[in-house]
């Protein structure tokens, strides 16, 4: 029985590896995002792939009035939904945000408050259905506040504390809400950085992200080494960690 | 923009680099001021691949499929898909490449820059014969198709053209069609060069892919001692290696692992395990990429790298050529870990700079051991000139430009279609002193 799949933000290079590997098992996908020429080649390779059927919807995801018809559509066209991956973001220039609000509050609604709301219109969707998987992509950076990019890490803060809410919501409807949190990725985001040995290549992040929507803990760190980082980065007292440069 | 990793496969780095990861075919080339260079998988051994003083356009992001026809076996895909991924693809429909290299881990795009040739090529020649049409970007007359048809003097300045003509952007293969992943293989054992002519000949009409290791160190009654492999394509299964259980060789590996003492000991049991003749069927996998089963294996010589020595000689000359640098190798106690014969075929090249011709290619690894290993290949590549032979420019890092202008002539005509936004390190090198 092939799986169906929707895919929000289809064209980052993490969300196509996860895209690739249904695509191998034979699943059905729905793909979102906003350039339609991007989301057409990634679509047609994916059929090539083996997908058993690509549908695609080309849409600014951060326009929270257009997520009910967009998932409408979604649903109507797959016939219902196993699983569900919210894989949008930017990151965004920290010392920019800085010095403008407005884009402060900008890169909070495309990184949390539009995620938070197709979030909450799809987790009703899922609780009436009654089973499912719904997941997004936050990031180690929203484990603890840093100088470095610390409006990407309240973004993805909140964005982890909201799926654990709804993880405890949707639990007793049978409905898995999966966080994942990546580390660094050598991808186009990311381009400007230099890179050492904690960078994970998009397939390698994209493979495991896969294997944690089939099953196993609701919370992954990817690659694996992450929650051990973190955790010792969440254990350095603050009168300590206010004086790091991280 | 970041360098660190974009090395060539024999661990050579270039200066002042930068790089430009593509994961979008881009609608324009601007020009900028520095050269331009499309870049794969960087599995190209010396500067084919490197751009020291300007820019790498990495295309290992452009790796989409664009379009498959099952039932005729014609597959067209983005430039930085690799071979690998195709064979993942393709081989449970009943399809294959027509002809692959010794790894899969390059991309189509390489294997087009560099017209590759496999252990078929006594059948199918190089594998831009293959190519039905590709697109190539250009930083002066924009997105082009490029086949036998339209504009058929790019297409064959591109096919083997190192990445010189513009951005390969996406290429359209004629796939082979194959009765599964199943290989037959027999493995004979062979004394010296002239038995591995003859075993050539008797095989090259009823083995599809035929291959010699040779034991570069032997001495006296030894030199000239191999293993010759044919194998063809035959039915029934054949049990697929198990996938996660790739041995890495960590980075930081010393050289001094692959020493002599080392490599005598390997060819002393390798030869000791393929003595005997049989017959046996594989899978696909371990047959054309026995390297591939260890990630990173180029560091098994440390962190300054090695030379590979590929050339070709016509047949005629291939016993004393040969003979005599594989002599002197030993001689100079300068061991070859991996040391290949193959004689090539004479089905025409398509491309301007194809490497591959009539005659016998022999490919060599050597340590870098400094001046003492450049003077030794200097050495080699005077007696391959002597005897009307080439060197491979996609393993190349020493040839000097006299040789390299003898080895293609018509490279004028490639520098005459290469796109002027376009240059690598390997070209410069040969050309600079004569242009």
């Amino acid at each position: 029985m092939s799986r169906r799949v929707v895919i929000l933000g289809a064209t980052s290079a993490i969300a196509e590896q996860v895209a690739r590997r249904f695509a191998a098992a034979g699943d059905r996908l729905y793909l979102l995002a906003r350039n339609g020429e991007r989301l057409e080649a990634v679509a047609r390779d994916l059929g090539i792939r083996g997908a058993a059927a690509v549908h695609h919807a080309a849409a600014p995801l951060d326009q929270v009035e257009r997520h009910r018809a967009l998932l409408d559509a979604a649903w109507d066209a797959l016939g219902g939904v196993d699983i569900l991956l919210v894989a949008w973001g930017t990151l965004p220039d920290q010392r920019r945000c800085e010095a403008d609000v407005d884009e402060t509050l900008r890169q909070l609604h495309v990184n949390a408050g539009a995620v938070i709301a197709l979030l909450t219109d799809a987790a009703n969707r899922f609780a009436a259905q009654g089973h499912g998987t719904l997941a997004a992509i936050s990031s180690v950076a929203g484990d603890r506040g840093r100088q470095s990019n610390y409006v990407y890490g309240t973004a993805k803060g909140a964005l982890s504390v909201f799926l654990q809410g709804l993880r405890n919501r949707l639990h007793r409807h049978g409905v898995r809400v999966v966080t994942i949190k990546p580390g660094f990725v050598d991808t186009p985001m990311t381009a400007a950085f230099p890179k050492g040995p904690l960078w994970a290549s998009p397939e390698r992040v994209g493979r495991a992200i896969h294997r944690a929507l089939l099953g196993g803990p609701d919370v992954v760190y990817v690659p694996w080494f992450w929650r051990w980082i973190m955790l010792v980065i969440r254990l350095i007292p603050e009168p300590v960690f206010k004086r790091m440069k991280l | 923009m970041k360098d660190a990793g974009y090395c060539s496969w024999g661990r050579l780095c270039a200066r002042d680099q930068q790089v430009r990861p593509l994961r979008w075919t881009p609608a324009a080339l601007e020009p900028e001021g520095r050269p331009l260079l499309g870049r794969g998988l960087g599995r190209s051994y010396g500067d084919v691949c490197l751009n020291d003083g300007g820019v790498l356009l990495d295309c290992a992001g452009l790796d989409r499929f664009l379009d498959y026809d099952p039932e005729r076996g014609r597959l067209r895909v983005e430039a930085g898909v690799s071979l690998a991924a195709i064979l993942e693809r393709v081989v449970p429909d009943g399809w294959f490449l027509p002809v692959t290299p010794g790894t899969r881990f390059v991309t189509v795009a390489g294997a087009v820059a560099n017209d590759v040739h496999g252990k078929n090529h006594h059948r199918a020649g190089t594998f831009g014969r293959h190519v039905r049409a590709l697109g190539l970007l250009r930083s002066d007359r924009g997105a082009l198709t490029c086949s036998a048809e339209d504009n058929p003097d790019l297409f064959r300045a591109t096919v083997g053209g190192l990445g010189l003509t513009g951005l390969v952007t996406w290429v359209e293969l004629q796939l082979k069609a194959v009765p599964g992943p199943a290989v037959e293989v027999e493995a004979v054992p062979f004394a010296s060069l002239d038995e591995f002519l003859a075993l050539s000949r008797e095989s090259d009409g009823r083995w599809e892919y035929t291959v010699a290791w040779i034991d570069a160190l032997g001495r006296g009654p030894r030199a000239g001692r191999g293993v010759f492999f044919r194998g063809n394509h035959v039915e029934g299964e054949a049990p697929a290696p198990r996938a996660g259980t790739r041995l890495a060789v960590p980075p930081g590996t010393p050289g001094w692992l692959l020493g002599p003492a080392a490599v005598r000991l390997f060819n002393a049991l390798y030869h000791r395990r393929q003595a005997a003749r049989r017959r046996r069927r594989v899978h696909y996998l371990p047959f054309f990429y026995p390297l591939d089963g260890i990630r990173h294996w180029n560091r098994l010589y440390g962190r300054r790298g090695f030379f590979q020595f590929q050339c070709v000689v016509p047949e005629d000359a291939a016993v004393a050529v040969l003979g005599g640098i594989l002599e002197r190798a030993a001689a100079a106690g300068q061991g070859s870990f991996l040391s290949v014969l193959k004689v090539f075929g004479d089905v025409p090249s398509p491309g301007l700079l194809s490497f591959p011709r009539p005659g016998v290619t022999l490919a060599l690894d050597f340590p870098n051991r400094g001046e003492r290993t450049r003077a030794l290949l200097r050495g080699f590549e005077d007696r391959v000139r002597e005897a009307g032979g080439a060197l491979y420019p996609a393993k190349d890092a020493l040839m000097s430009p006299a040789a390299f202008q003898a080895f293609f002539p018509r490279w004028r005509e490639l520098a005459a279609l290469a796109d002027p936004a376009f240059s690598s390190g390997f070209w410069r090198r040969v050309t600079e002193v004569a242009a």
